[in-house]
Parts: structure tokens; C-alpha cells; sequence
């Protein structure tokens, strides 16, 4: 393999023209080329549904694959709060600077500028998109799109559809991609799964899939390959990610040569509804959005936190004197729209310190009582409404007599393949866009920003940057399936698969990845330190071998077999909590999402370090030994790097 | 909790099924109706048998992948949800609960509880959009009612999970239809193709083998979204429109 050598290929010129300039000077495909072109996107979230339909309009042939039994499906749907665009329509003076500028900070200074700035640039054109294709945005009586707040800004910039924006945005770009399927453009591969990339001469060339119905493993070429496969937060067992959600498509890239960077950077997510007991299977995310009216507060009292325990007094019952609104406390600028990492870890201490108001001791309260004295029911039924309902048929609490409960809980990651400005990762040919690649959010995202990116990457970015490098490739031909690289992949794809039959152990797949889970979250989760990550880089080693020699699949191969998919994308977890441990242990930092406790003030805020951290992490795999530390140094241009504070 | 659970058990879509029987215990109120299948699946294997294969993946009832008729119920005995947000608090303990795939000709079963909805992609497919590519005009260049955004997104809250076939006795996806139709229909930039989509879109469904509409409103009753069937005059409205204008 080529000595890899990070280049990041942002344009040169001043800050505000760089993807004006960029887009001048990549080379485009004619359109009678385009139709000799094909295009594998694995995944159809919105990174992925985006790019393919976008891809199909341009006239490229598009196979698009996913693990579902329909494109609509993917996780994306699940997004509720909403998506931001720096359109400045409340006339609140926001601005492309002013948007750019909060996801720089909100990522603690751990993002690239001209990426930010870009995806910035291309917001308002995502919402003009999503208008024009029928997405319900929530309006004013006059007629014109309503905003909401989010974490992290202090202007009112998120557009949004009741609580199911994810799921509108995703019908939109899906309706996109079924007129491209109507027309031919694009062939949609459902119920199949990315097992492996194919390179043919180091640049990617097609991939080997497993047919979730059939068992069948299938080649599929191409001249280049997008991989939209979302983020890797089920490595943790429990999160807010969709059960199927996975690292897998990474993980197989990673060991071809797609650098992984900056792994640790996982976002802990405040408002989630706490562990019930050791049976859940996922946790449930009360949409970030609440936190515009929800009031976050422990009792100040540990007595008052005695009885809740013990079911004695109900919340409403404690008087608004003996109530520590923490959040409005410690930070009174942004009081309970910090963002998550901040507003993760404040609920941590508070819990830590023996408030917590469940049985667990691991909850704290956000509250509309407040809101709606002021604002009355109804209209926080308009805002709410299916937040609350789909609360209390988990909890049997209705929350418009009684406070949510929260803790934070594993939501996103930050991390993913490392990409170049064109998103194009260290393999020639291969892309990662959306949540599978690291671009845009730097140490921690705000709210409302993976829609963005994710429809800024498939709609406008990939789409034009693809024809750069395909423009090189027009006298290509198509990939051969029956080239030897692709034999090779699928042979070794299915010995994978004979051997995890074969083990016969003695514990099922779900048994393990909890396993995997508890020591994540114990080790490599809120708060992180370095004995406590060595300590869980050898307990995944262990664990490995256990997985490698004990687990227990059932069935056989060639059938639809969920504990099957389930054991393979396990195998791939396992490598990725090595990886976070590993990025988390050399960032001796505390920054966004990561937080090591040697790196604390004494108030407790997070403490980074430029001088030695102001780089982007990215690995490279290295058979049988550790991986290798590649690192791209950030600059600041235009932005005056500072503390981030959200005090005042 | 006790449960005794009789389940809808197929190889592949080829075979005939049938119910077998598992006894299953010490399940907590809180737990959800799919958290207690993964621990059914869980003891399964360790008896060395082949687990039951069911279709999941967000568990919030927005993806519309889980499905299962329970109890002779679409999505089970609450209303308005899906199973994935069902809970066993609302089953009594010691019930023997039955649990099948959605039955329908046009959702052939891969394999136990698994269905294959590929049909309403291709609805879709056949016009379920609006043809538009490129650059568009700026978002707030036309306002559109709220009452109207709003009645377009209650209509677009349909999660395509299939209970108003499974549930229809004539298997007719019509509420599905006319979900997609209604929510184009009132915007203003949905209404230029609304009845050509009308009409492709019920001509596709006929296609593909889905039954007519008797109008026994037994899809509303079951979908988890409260879907209205005024969409489904809204649809015919718009196809007797669009046949006149053939
Ligand atoms: C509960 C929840 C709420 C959220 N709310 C918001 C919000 O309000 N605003 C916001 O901006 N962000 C939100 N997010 C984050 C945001 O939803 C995600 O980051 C984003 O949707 C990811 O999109 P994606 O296209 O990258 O990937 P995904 O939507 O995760 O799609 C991944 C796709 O890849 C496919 N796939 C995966 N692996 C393979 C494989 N090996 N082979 C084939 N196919 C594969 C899957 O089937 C799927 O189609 C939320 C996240 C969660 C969990
Ligand atoms: S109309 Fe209702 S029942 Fe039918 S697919 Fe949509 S959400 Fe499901
Ligand atoms: S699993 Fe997504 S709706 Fe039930």
C-alpha cells in the first residue's frame, strides 16, 4: 500500500470565496460521459438518498444499497428537532458567518474552516430545495417558514416540521430518488449489506454485499463508491441510533486504506429517557428542541431527592426555591440551551454528586410547567405534542402534569472517515459523506447540523466534487465483477462469515455487545481518564478473543439470518471501541464531546490544549499491530481560536 | 410477567407456516413488546433453535420497519402506535398472546414475521413526487396557508408501514395512497401534478395487486399515524379528475 500522506486540498482565497473559486476550477463531465459513469452510494439516509438522486439528475448511473426494506427507512427518518440555514428570515441578525461561526465553536475549535464555511454557504439552499420538493415545514399564520432555537446559537435559525423533521426531509430526498428510479438513473438494492470494498489498482472500483433475504453473496462494480452509512454509535449496545445502525461499511474501508479520524469525538446527548433496566434494547431521544421551553433541574435538597426515590412526593410538589435550575445556574448567556456536551456533562455532575431523581440516581428533571402557565397547554401541544405522547407511552408519565426525566445518552458521532475537502477519503475514488465521514463538527455537533450536513454533502458538495475525479476516468471502462480483487474480497467475505458459524459458543451476539457496551460506557463514555482507558483497551482485546471464540450464531448462511447480520456487524464494533479508546487516550485534552478529567479546571469546565491538540486524528489500519497516527493540523484563518464560554 | 406466545413461524416465502408455541417469564411491565421478542430470540438460541425473524430498527415508531399482527390487531391492542412502541404493561400477566405478519398478496412473507413491502416503493415510484431538479426559487417566495402546510404534514406523517393493507379485507393500500397524494396536494407546488399523480399512483396499486376500496374504514381505525380517511375522497376526487381530463 502507497505511504499515505494527509491532504486536506482546501482551496486557496479568502474564506467566503473558496467553494465559489473550487467550483470554478474542478472539471465537469459531459453529459453524454455521465451516462458511462457508475456510481455504488452505500446507504439511503440523507447523506445517501441526497447524493444518488442528486447524482441520477446529473444523468451518472447510480446503484444505491441498503439494509432495509426500503430507502425511506434508513435512520435519518428518526430526526425530530430540526435543521439549520443561516436564511437570517427572523431578521435576528444571523448571517453565513454568523452560522459558520457557532458550528466552529460549538465543534470547539476542532473543525476545518473552509469545510464550515461552505456548509454554511450551502444551508439556505437546502431549505429553498426541501420547499420546492413538498416538505411540510412548520409556518406563521402569514405564510412564511417558522425558526426555532437550538443549542449553541442565540438565533432563531432551525426550520422544522413538528417533531418528525428527519423523517420529512428524508421523504423529500426519497421522493427525489424514486423519480430518479422512475427514470432509470438510479437502481435501488434493498435488504443488502456492504460487506467489503474492492479496490482494483488502489482506487475503489465496486464492493461485495450479502443479500439480507437470500444469503447470497453479490459483486457490484463501479467507477467510484460513496459511502453513506451513518455513524458508529451503537458501538456503545445502548444509544439513540436505530437498531441496524452500524460501523461496519467503515470498518471494511479503514482496512483498505480510508484513514478513520478523530474516533473519540462521540456526542453524549442530555436529553434522552434514562435506562429502565438491563432488558432495553435502545434508548429514546426527547428531542433537543424541548429544551427551548423545558426548564433542566434537580432538587436542591438531598432529602427532597430521598423521597422522589421513594415515590413519597411527586415533583410538582417541590417548591421553586428548593429547585437547582443547574443550567441556568452555571451558565446564565445560553442558561438551558448550552450544548450537549455541556449541558451532558453539568447533568452528570449533578448525579454524581447523589441527585439524581430516579431509583438509578441517574436522571435529572426538564420541566413545562413554567412554559405552559405562560404559554398555555395548546400551545405547547403545537410544538410538542407527539414528543409528549410518545413519552409517556414509554414511561406511563404524561409530562404535561409531571416533569420528563433525562440523561444523556450516546446520540452521534463526530468521527468517521477522514475526507478531503472534495469528501473524498485517502482511497482514490472513495467518498464518505454524512455522519460516516468526520468533516464538519469538529469535537461536538449542535443540534439541528447532521440534517444539514448530510443534505449539504449529497445535495451540493459530492455531486459537483465527483466529477473532478470521475472526469479523469471517462475512457474507463465498466468495472469487471470478474476481476480477481473481487474474487478475492468475496472469498474472504465468506470464510468470515463460515468461520463465526463454525465457533458454536456459548454466548449469543446480543450477550456480548453488552458486554462491549458496559465497558464503553464505563471507560471510554462522559468522562474519560488514562488508566481507565488502558484499562478498557485490554478489556476489549479480551473481549475480542472472546467474541472470536465463544460467541454462538445460529442457522446457516444461505437464509435470511438476523443473528447472523447482528454477529458480522459486532465483529466491526469491536474494532471501533478499540479505536475510540485508543484516539481518546492520545488526546490528552478535554475538548467537545471528549472529556479527559486530568484536563479540568477547577470549576470543573473542560480544558483544551492547542498547543499540542489542534489537529485532526486520523488512523491508519496496520495489520496485526496498532494503528498509525496520521495528524492534520488545523488553522485558523479568519477565526480568533478562544475558550469556549457560555457563561456571559 | 408470564406470557405464553403463539407465533406465526415460516421458512421462506415458498413454504406453508404455522403457529408454534413458547412459554416465556419474569418479563418486566416496562418492557417493550420488541425488547420482549429479543429476549424470547435470546433464549431461542441458547436452546439451540432458530430464533423468530421480525422486522425492527428505529423503536420509536417512525421508520415503519417493525410490523406484526398481534392479537388479531395491526401494531397490537393500544391505538395510534406502532409495535415497536407497544409495552407488555398493556397485556395482562399469564396472557397467550398470537403474533403473525402482515397478511396480504401483495406483501409476500420472507420468513416468519418479515413481510416484503417492496409494492409501495414502486406506488411511489410511479408518482409519488414532485418533478423538480436543480436550483429552485428561494423558500419564503411562496407562503402557503399554515392550515394548509398543516394538513399536508398530517397527511405526511404516514410511516409506510403497512398496517391499513394487512388490516383492509379487500388488502387495498388506498389510505397509503391517497397519505402521499393529500400531502403533495396542498401545496401549492404539489397541486400542478396532483391528479396525473393521482391517477398513476391508484393505477399502480391496482398493478401490483392490492385490493379496491369498500370503504369499511378499517385502516383508519388501525393506522398507527391516525392517518384520515378524508384523504382517501381527496384521492378520488382528484382521479375522477383526472380521468375527465384523459
Ligand atoms: C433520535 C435522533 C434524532 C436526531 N435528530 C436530529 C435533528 O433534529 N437534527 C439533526 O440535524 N440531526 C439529528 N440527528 C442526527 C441525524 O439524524 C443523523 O446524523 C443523520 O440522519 C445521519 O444521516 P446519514 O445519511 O449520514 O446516515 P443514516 O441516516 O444513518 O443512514 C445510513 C444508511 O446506510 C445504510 N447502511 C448502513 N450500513 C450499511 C451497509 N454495510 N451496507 C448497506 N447499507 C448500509 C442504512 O441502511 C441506511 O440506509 C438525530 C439522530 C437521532 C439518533
Ligand atoms: S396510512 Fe397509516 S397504516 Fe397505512 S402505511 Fe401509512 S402509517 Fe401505516
Ligand atoms: S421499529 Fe421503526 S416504527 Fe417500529
Amino acid at each position: 500500500m502507497a505511504e499515505i500522506k494527509l491532504d486536506s486540498k482546501i482551496p486557496s482565497g479568502p474564506l467566503a470565496e473558496k467553494w465559489t473559486r473550487h467550483k470554478a476550477a474542478i472539471k465537469v463531465v459531459s453529459p453524454a460521459n455521465k451516462r458511462k459513469m457508475e456510481i455504488i452510494v452505500v446507504g439511503t439516509g440523507l447523506g445517501g438518498a441526497s447524493a444518488a438522486a442528486t447524482l441520477g439528475e446529473l444523468g451518472y448511473n447510480v446503484k444505491i444499497f441498503c439494509i432495509s426494506d426500503s430507502p425511506r427507512r434508513a435512520h435519518s427518518i428518526a430526526a425530530q428537532g430540526g435543521i439549520n440555514a443561516a436564511k437570517n428570515y427572523q431578521n435576528d441578525n444571523d448571517s453565513v458567518y454568523r452560522l459558520f461561526y457557532d458550528t466552529i465553536k460549538g465543534g470547539d475549535f476542532r473543525a476545518r474552516e473552509a469545510n464550515v464555511y461552505r456548509l454554511a454557504e450551502v444551508s439556505n439552499l437546502i431549505i429553498d430545495k426541501c420547499v420546492a420538493q413538498g416538505v411540510p415545514f412548520a409556518r406563521e399564520y402569514g405564510g412564511l417558514l417558522a425558526n426555532r432555537s437550538f443549542g449553541g446559537a442565540q438565533v432563531s435559525r432551525t426550520f422544522y416540521a413538528r417533531g418528525q423533521t428527519g423523517q420529512q426531509l428524508l421523504l423529500g430526498a426519497y421522493a427525489s430518488l424514486n423519480r430518479q428510479i422512475a427514470a432509470g438513473t438510479v437502481k435501488s438494492y434493498n435488504r443488502r449489506e456492504m460487506l467489503d470494498l474492492v479496490l482494483i489498482d488502489g482506487k475503489a472500483r465496486g464492493i461485495i454485499v450479502r443479500n439480507l433475504e437470500t444469503g447470497e453473496i453479490e459483486r457490484y462494480g463501479a467507477h467510484a463508491v460513496v459511502i453513506a452509512t451513518g455513524g458508529y454509535g451503537n458501538t456503545y449496545f445502548l444509544s439513540t441510533n436505530a437498531m441496524n445502525s452500524n460501523g461496519s461499511a467503515l470498518i471494511q474501508c479503514y482496512k483498505k486504506g480510508a484513514c478513520f479520524a478523530n474516533p473519540c469525538f462521540v456526542q453524549i446527548h442530555p436529553t434522552c429517557i434514562p435506562v429502565h433496566g438491563k432488558q432495553q434494547s435502545k434508548l429514546t431521544l426527547m428531542s433537543e428542541s424541548l429544551r427551548n421551553d423545558g426548564k433542566i433541574w434537580t432538587p436542591k435538597k438531598l432529602e427532597d431527592v430521598e423521597k422522589l426515590r421513594k415515590k413519597q412526593i411527586k415533583p410538582s410538589q417541590i417548591p421553586e426555591e428548593d429547585r437547582d435550575y443547574y443550567l441556568e445556574r452555571r451558565y446564565p448567556a445560553f442558561g438551558n440551551l448550552v450544548p450537549r456536551d455541556v449541558a451532558s456533562r453539568a447533568a452528570k455532575e449533578r448525579c454524581d454528586a447523589g441527585y439524581g431523581v430516579n431509583d438509578t440516581g441517574l436522571a435529572v428533571f426538564l420541566d413545562f410547567a413554567e412554559p405552559i402557565k405562560r404559554l398555555g397547554r395548546k400551545a405547547i401541544e403545537e410544538r410538542y405534542g407527539n414528543l409528549f405522547q410518545m413519552y409517556e407511552k414509554i414511561t406511563d408519565v404524561n409530562p404535561y402534569e409531571e416533569p420528563m426525566q433525562i440523561y444523556p445518552a450516546i446520540h452521534y458521532t463526530m468521527g468517521g472517515l477522514w475526507v478531503d475537502y472534495n469528501l473524498m477519503t485517502t482511497i482514490p475514488g472513495l467518498y464518505a459523506i454524512g455522519e460516516a465521514n468526520f468533516s464538519d463538527h469538529g469535537g461536538n455537533r449542535l443540534g439541528a447540523s447532521a440534517l444539514m450536513q448530510g443534505l449539504a454533502d449529497g445535495y451540493y458538495v459530492l455531486p459537483n466534487t465527483i466529477g473532478d475525479y470521475l472526469s479523469a476516468d471517462i475512457q474507463t471502462p465498466k468495472t469487471d465483477v470478474n476481476h480477481p480483487a473481487f474474487e478475492e474480497a468475496e472469498n474472504r467475505v465468506k470464510a468470515r462469515i463460515e468461520k463465526l458459524f463454525k465457533i458454536k459458543g456459548k454466548q449469543t451476539v446480543d450477550e456480548l455487545h453488552k458486554k462491549l457496551g458496559n465497558i464503553m460506557w464505563e471507560y471510554v463514555g462522559m468522562a474519560r481518564n488514562e488508566k481507565g482507558l488502558k484499562k478498557a483497551i485490554k478489556l476489549i482485546d479480551e473481549l475480542t478473543k472472546e467474541f472470536w471464540t465463544d460467541v454462538l450464531v445460529p442457522g446457516k448462511n444461505g437464509d435470511f439470518n438476523q443473528e447472523l447480520e447482528k454477529a458480522l456487524r459486532l465483529a466491526d464494533f469491536l474494532e471501533i471501541g478499540k479505536l475510540i479508546a485508543l484516539d481518546a487516550l492520545d488526546r490528552r485534552e478535554s475538548c467537545g464531546g471528549h472529556f479527559r478529567e486530568e484536563m479540568q479546571t477547577e470549576e470543573g469546565e473542560a480544558k483544551r490544549d492547542d498547543a499540542n491538540y489542534m489537529y485532526v486524528a486520523a488512523w491508519e489500519y496496520r495489520e496485526n499491530q496498532d494503528p498509525k497516527l496520521h495528524k492534520e493540523p488545523l488553522n485558523y484563518e479568519v477565526v480568533k481560536v478562544s475558550t469556549r464560554n457560555y457563561k456571559n | 410477567m408470564k406470557f405464553t406466545l403463539k407465533v406465526w413461524r415460516q421458512k421462506n416465502a415458498k413454504s406453508k407456516g404455522r403457529f408454534e408455541t413458547y412459554k416465556i417469564d419474569n418479563i418486566s411491565p416496562d418492557t417493550s413488546f420488541l425488547e420482549m421478542l429479543d429476549i424470547l430470540n435470546n433464549n431461542l438460541v441458547h436452546e439451540g433453535k432458530e430464533p423468530v425473524a421480525f422486522d425492527h430498527d428505529c423503536r420509536e415508531g417512525i421508520c415503519g420497519m417493525c410490523s406484526l399482527y398481534i392479537n388479531g390487531r395491526a401494531h397490537g391492542p393500544d391505538d395510534e402506535i406502532t409495535t415497536c412502541q407497544l409495552h407488555m404493561r398493556k397485556f395482562k400477566d399469564g396472557d397467550t398472546i398470537t403474533i403473525e405478519p402482515w397478511r396480504s398478496a401483495a406483501f409476500p412473507v420472507v420468513k416468519d414475521l418479515v413481510v416484503n413491502r417492496r409494492a409501495f416503493d414502486q406506488i411511489l415510484q410511479a408518482g409519488g413526487f414532485i418533478s423538480i431538479s436543480g436550483i429552485v426559487p428561494d423558500a419564503n417566495a411562496i407562503p402557503i396557508r399554515k392550515e394548509d402546510a398543516d394538513e399536508s404534514m398530517d397527511a405526511s406523517a404516514c410511516i409506510g408501514c403497512g398496517a391499513c393493507v394487512a388490516t383492509c379485507k379487500n388488502g387495498s393500500a388506498m389510505l397509503f395512497v391517497a397519505a402521499r397524494v393529500s400531502a403533495l396536494e396542498r401545496l401549492p407546488q404539489g397541486k400542478i401534478e396532483a391528479a396525473k399523480r393521482a391517477k398513476s399512483m391508484v393505477q399502480k396499486m391496482d398493478e401490483l395487486g392490492f385490493g379496491a376500496c369498500s370503504n369499511t374504514q378499517a385502516c383508519e381505525a388501525e393506522c398507527p399515524k391516525g392517518i384520515s380517511i378524508a384523504h382517501i375522497a381527496r384521492l378520488n376526487r382528484l382521479f375522477i379528475q383526472a380521468k375527465l381530463q384523459d
